[in-house]
């Protein structure tokens, strides 16, 4: 996205268009782990959905696809409220660059 | 257009201010009491309550929350004004850069009054000048007339299209604020019109167009929107000019950046706010009587201030004494003082520049004291020898 110069901002730094946070990629750094689903360990309880503080988790027709890591922080909150399948984490926390 | 004359009262500072609101009729206040400032929403509350405006008047616990008020209204898209004085003013401190940053055009009577500690009521300009650099507007006023003409038109300036800033205006507390002076209305509908209908931009309450006000701004914007600020700030001086080119047409006085008094062939002058200038006016008259070319300038418009227009009416002087009603204890000198030499440092032939600081705490300013300071100047402007070039004055040793 190219920055846009002082002439262009709008006063007083009001934002005039709904949504516009999509445009901020809040994972452009993110911290030391990033989330892996395990599809066959997945009950679809939308759990990581409706935790992420952010919109990393795809949703599609009702069911988790897989991460957005544009907009992931590695926070871990998915992770931890995962419910699993009979005790196996569908989402594991990784080290970066792994 | 034939201008009508207006209803003469003998009326307070305060009063002045409070009848001025009530004619801008505002849709919004957000006030909290406070000495000599008080007097302004307490009238103003009466007016509320007696159904003589529409305002919607918001009574809070602290003056930070009627900043804040003011902030929320005036984002919700009303014409919003309050008053306060001293701590008071202290108190709004981080909301006054919210104000300004989120383009706010919220009009601010500021009753000058000395900041504790120690605890003092009276008239002084530290409050204002602690809050120069704010990103508000500040226009100073002289008497009771000027703090009622400058606040109805502080309201045509904030709210310009090209401006959208917050405006403070200031007059001595209670040397102004409660002495009875003469002064000049104008009539109901010559305010309304003057000020208009009110303008909103980007207001929270267009449900239509929703919009949001405070966003985080990291590194990579942050500049941008204070050069942004900082260019409409260039821009205020003409709009400053055109307001008061209006404001003569409905009511005959005139005003400008600042008053240059009896300073154009002048070789002396001072360089002085508010009330002091009226007792320094005389004196000069009684100078000038003498035979000696003296002269004064009262800037108006001190935020932003106008440093070439400033320094191009002082540069052909011989020597100028700039009187502070507030030190900057900043181990340099007063905050007037400081602007001044600034606005003649591109010249390179300018006056010489002395410093003197009066009337701290509502310490009485007499015209003893201009006379002293002119006979140095004299002095000063013979020898070309500045003695000393910060000094108190009627302070005792």
């Amino acid at each position: 996205m190219k920055l846009k110069g002082w002439k262009d901002v709008n006063p007083g730094a009001v934002c005039t268009e709904a949504g516009s946070a999509l445009q901020f990629k809040t994972g452009s750094w993110r911290a030391a782990y990033r989330p892996r689903w395990i599809e066959e360990n997945c009950i679809q309880c939308l759990f990581c959905w409706a935790y992420c503080p952010d919109m990393a988790v795809n949703v599609k027709d009702g069911k988790m696809t897989g991460f957005n890591y544009d907009y992931c922080k590695g926070c871990g909150i998915c992770a931890l409220e995962c419910p699993g399948k009979k005790g196996n984490k569908a989402i594991v926390m990784e080290e970066e660059g792994k | 257009m034939a201008r009508k004359s207006g209803r003469i009262a003998a009326v307070t500072g305060n009063e002045a201010v409070a009848e001025a609101l009530r004619q801008v009729n505002p849709d919004v206040s957000s006030a909290y009491p406070i000495t000599p400032a008080t007097d302004i929403m307490q009238r103003f509350t009466s007016f509320v309550s007696n159904g003589k405006v529409k305002t919607e008047m918001i009574l809070v616990e602290s003056e930070h929350s009627a900043m804040s008020g003011c902030i929320g209204a005036s984002a919700a898209g009303g014409r919003v004004m309050t008053a306060t004085s001293s701590q008071g003013l202290a108190l709004m401190w981080e909301e006054l850069f919210i104000a300004s940053g989120n383009r706010l055009p919220i009009v601010m009577s500021l009753v000058n009054r000395a900041l504790s500690a120690p605890l003092n009521i009276h008239g002084d300009h530290s409050d204002g000048m602690g809050a120069r650099d704010c990103g508000w507007i500040q226009l100073w006023s002289e008497n009771a007339q000027e703090a009622y003409d400058n606040t109805i038109q502080a309201f045509r300036i904030a709210e310009h299209m090209d401006i959208r800033l917050p405006v403070m205006v200031c007059m001595d507390g209670f040397i102004i604020s409660h002495s009875i002076e003469r002064i000049e209305y104008m009539e109901d509908d010559a305010v309304s019109k003057f000020v208009g209908e009110y303008k909103q931009l980007n207001p929270l309450l267009d449900l239509g167009h929703p919009v949001s006000y405070g966003p985080l701004i990291l590194p990579d914007y942050y500049m941008e929107y204070r050069k942004a600020h900082d260019d409409v700030m260039s821009k205020v001086p003409g709009i400053v000019l055109n307001t008061a080119n209006d404001f003569e047409k409905i009511s005959g006085r005139k005003y400008g950046l600042f008053e240059a008094y009896r300073l154009d062939d002048a070789e002396i002058g001072l360089v002085i706010l508010n009330s002091a200038a009226g007792t320094s006016k005389d004196v000069i008259d009684s100078f000038r009587e003498k035979g000696i070319k003296a002269g004064l300038l009262k800037p108006r418009l001190f935020r932003p201030f106008p440093y070439e227009e400033i320094g191009n009416a002082l540069k052909n002087l011989k020597a100028v004494c700039v009187l502070d009603r507030a030190d900057a204890f900043g181990g340099s000198y007063g905050p007037l003082f400081i602007d001044i030499a600034s606005s003649l440092y591109p010249y390179k032939d300018k006056p010489l520049l002395v410093n003197k600081i009066y009337g701290l705490g509502g310490r009485d300013y007499m015209p003893s004291h201009a006379e002293l300071v002119l006979n140095e100047l004299v002095e000063v402007a013979k020898t070309g020898k500045v003695k000393m070039i910060k000094e108190y004055i009627a302070v005792r040793e």
